[in-house]
């Protein structure tokens, strides 16, 4: 039995792997946060309530499609670096830290074009943020590569470092906001912002131009990876290390390349939410993007068009969820429950067919090729 | 391969001379200059028993002798390549080096070291059982990341369950709910054979989302329930009034004395009883141990779980043990630097003990120095735990050997 989708024919196994695992993840993890709430005194009609809010502010209204497009862009760039790495065998914790200095980085730029035309201040800056995401990203893949240090912790505490130094940065005369004492950068001027898109039906609706870059970058992260020599190292070395060493890939200078590359998608979101939504820095400004990019990531299965399709859910869920916490009343932090139950129904398999025995083929799962 | 591993051995500790040389350097240029004057560093409190006379430092003369040390420390290190000292130069350097930053912050003034040795060991406990947690999991092959989780998970049933029915029952509770997420954890990993990183990523955000979503749902209108009574200091009669050590180390509340506690009897338990043995063989070479006859799912799932109630007791630290109240993501990353302090202690309970107090001493360090009104930036003294712990697991980690298996899922045949 096999199933055609996108012109393709893909066997079983993968119709299991790709659709129906990620549909039962999704329906089990609604279900616990349901569950969730009822435990802490919400009574049925406002849990079916908040269903309903949830749905209608991510897809009930051209406003709603607009807040999810424009919560999704930061979740699929991160999320695409972050599946980057993954295929490179690292995981990279530190898209957080990235996003804020890539932020940082477009803030800076931006206001330091602020004379230029718009042609060039807006590539400019949205380069300037990739550029400050990948270096301090390959302070990390660095360690790795020459002393060995765990990515996972280094990222980290760069994570943590990164929330200080922002609030030091955003503190210095360079980028604080003129006649202000708190710690709030400058305003981006208008040639370096990212343009919205629709403020012709209605002013208030965000969508804006980080939405082509998003696809854009998910076109590039795919050819990176499927198509070039890069890529292909990338995935060499995060298979087998060991083969890949032995087939003379520079096992160094791919680390440091493949966390650089993780670095400059996140440092584009960071610039994409200063240049396109915020339009200033603030302490907390990256609003834990890059944590809820690595549910992305897994739950794209580190595939640039599956990371597109998990970074619109989870971009849907958050426009909902704010929908949600003005309708029912319910905070908004159910999402983060939520989003960690869909990452761990889809990186246990075996614990959603025991859940769930629909639908799936008889007998123990084969890792069979064909 | 050796050659590889030799190689890989010399350039790191090339780069750790070469960070002492810097430092020294750095010492020389920038703390000397406005070290003119001595540092006075208070031993003892008003009222002890036996007061001990203030520590007077002239804070040139010991700036400049520190740069020095630093600099030869460096270049030895540098000229000799991989050389049998290496580990201890680079410790000698980086106290040494802390020192001198003491001494030409304190220059003019006065300074507690005696408080502040204290609050080290204070800050060092929820990072101690972070580390331990991290040891007795790692020890059978089980990669914790969800300690953090745990850490939090603990934070969070401590206040909450220590606001309904009392410190004690707040107490067991927590250790409860650790272990409770520490079998979680080894449900899904020996079980359900998820990857160990994602397993453990999963409790950390699965923790943060539920614990922030009560308290904001719960917590905002219910104040009651979160306001648990804190557990005091015990003064321990006699060895308390020891000078400087006093009441330093037998002047504390629970927490302090049970990382001490639950760090010996791990070592106890791993080196020295049939079980822990077991434990280890399963870490080391599973295959083995099972033809051997030992369970080895068995043996993942106690151990983990066990990591996961020591945990959730380090995690009660931040309510019970301090401040009897729970916000939202109070843990700030001391369960990774727990992991840290793992690798820097070299999987060995008392070695992440020690670590931990390491950490616990810069942490506690920044806390103090934003007193004394430094020209740094206090964002920047706030890095220095983080900074720290990069550091040591550039420096230490291709010295220390993680148990073989580690990370690795065990299928039986």
């Amino acid at each position: 039995m096999e199933k055609a989708v996108s012109g393709r024919v893909i066997g079983r196994t993968q119709f299991e792997d790709l659709v129906l695992v990620p549909l039962y993840a999704f329906v089990a993890a609604l279900v616990l946060g349901a569950v969730v709430m009822f435990a802490t005194g919400v009574d049925l009609a406002t849990i079916g309530q908040s269903f309903v809010a949830l749905v209608r502010g991510s897809v009930g209204s051209l406003n709603a499609v607009s807040e999810t497009l424009t919560a999704a862009a930061p979740l699929v760039l991160a999320g695409l670096g972050l599946a980057l790495g993954f295929r490179a065998g690292l995981f990279n914790i530190g898209a957080e830290g990235q996003v804020i200095m890539g932020g940082l980085a477009a803030v800076v730029a931006g206001v330091a074009l602020g004379g230029m035309p718009a042609i060039v201040a807006l590539p400019l800056s949205i380069l300037a943020g990739a550029l400050a995401g990948a270096l301090y990203a390959g302070i990390a893949g660095w360690l790795r590569a020459a002393t060995g240090a765990h990515e996972v912790i280094s990222t980290i505490m760069l994570n943590l470092i990164s929330y200080r130094l922002l609030d030091y940065l955003l503190r210095t005369p360079l980028i604080q906001k003129e006649g202000r004492d708190d710690p709030i950068s400058k305003s981006i001027p208008e040639v370096a912002e990212l343009p919205r898109l629709l403020t012709f039906i209605d002013v208030n609706l965000r969508v804006h131009a980080g939405i082509f870059l998003m696809l854009a970058m998910v076109a590039v992260a795919y050819w990176l990876l499927f198509r070039s020599k890069l890529g292909f190292e990338f995935r060499a070395s995060g298979e087998n290390a060991i083969a890949a060493r032995f087939a003379g890939i520079n096992a160094g200078m791919t680390i440091v390349l493949a966390m650089c590359v993780a670095g400059a998608l996140a440092g584009l979101a960071g610039a994409n939410q200063v240049l396109g939504v915020l339009d200033r820095a603030t302490p907390g400004f990256s609003a834990g993007i890059g944590f809820d990019a690595i549910a992305v990531a897994l739950l794209g299965r580190s595939h640039p068009v599956g990371v597109l399709f998990a970074g619109l859910l989870f971009g849907a869920l958050e426009a909902g969820g704010r929908q949600m916490q003005v309708d029912a009343g319910v905070s908004i932090d159910l999402i983060g429950i939520i989003q960690a139950l869909i990452i761990v129904f889809i990186a246990a398999p075996l614990l959603v067919r025991a859940l769930f025995p629909w639908g799936f083929r008889r007998g123990p799962s084969k890792k069979e090729g064909s | 391969m050796s050659v590889l591993l030799d190689k890989a051995r010399q350039r790191q500790t090339r780069i750790t001379g070469a960070v002492l040389i810097a430092l020294g350097v750095l010492i020389a240029v920038f703390f000397a200059p406005d070290a003119a004057g001595s540092a006075t560093f208070r031993l003892s409190r008003p009222n002890d028993v036996w007061p001990v006379p203030n520590l007077v430092v002239p804070g040139g003369a010991f700036i400049y002798v520190v740069s020095a040390l630093l600099v030869f420390l460096g270049a030895r290190q540098f000229a000799r390549g991989a050389a049998r000292w290496s580990s201890l130069s680079l410790g000698v350097g980086l106290a040494i080096a802390v020192a001198a930053f003491l001494v030409w912050a304190t220059v003019g003034k006065s300074f507690s070291l005696s408080g502040m040795l204290q609050a080290s060991l204070v800050r060092a406990v929820p990072i101690a059982l972070g580390g331990l947690a991290g040891v007795l999991s790692e020890r059978v092959a089980v990669v914790n990341i969800g300690i953090e989780g745990m850490l939090l998970a603990g934070a969070f049933t401590g206040a909450l369950v220590g606001s309904l029915a009392g410190g004690v029952a707040g107490l067991l509770a927590a250790v409860a709910v650790g272990g409770v997420f520490g079998f979680v954890l080894a449900a899904l990993v020996v079980t359900y054979r998820m990857d160990q990183i994602i397993a453990g990523v999963f409790i950390n955000l699965f923790v943060l989302g539920l614990t922030s979503y009560i308290s904001s749902q719960v917590f905002q209108e219910y104040r009651a329930l979160n306001n648990a009574p804190v557990f005091r200091a015990i003064e321990i009669p006699f060895l308390s009034d020891i000078p400087v050590i006093g009441p330093v180390f037998f002047n504390q509340n629970l927490f302090v004395y049970g990382a001490f506690i639950l760090a010996g009897l791990a070592t106890y338990y791993l080196f020295h009883t049939r079980l822990g043995l077991r434990a280890r063989a399963v870490g080391e070479h599973p295959r083995a141990a099972d033809t051997l006859g030992i369970n080895v799912y068995r043996t993942r799932f106690v151990n983990v779980t066990v990591a996961g109630m020591v945990a959730g007791f380090g995690g009660a630290w931040f309510t019970l043990g301090s401040v009897g109240r729970f916000d939202e993501g109070m843990t700030g990353g001391r369960g990774f630097i727990g992991l840290a302090a793992m690798i820097f202690g070299r999987w060995h309970p008392v070695g992440a003990l020690l670590a931990a107090l390491v950490f616990g001493f810069a942490d506690s360090l920044q806390q103090k120095l934003a007193l004394l009104r430094t020209p740094i930036p206090s964002e920047f003294l706030a890095m220095a735990p983080y900074i720290a712990t990069i550091i040591v697991v550039a420096g230490v980690v291709g010295r220390a050997r993680a148990p073989a298996a580690d990370g690795k899922p065990y299928v039986k045949e």
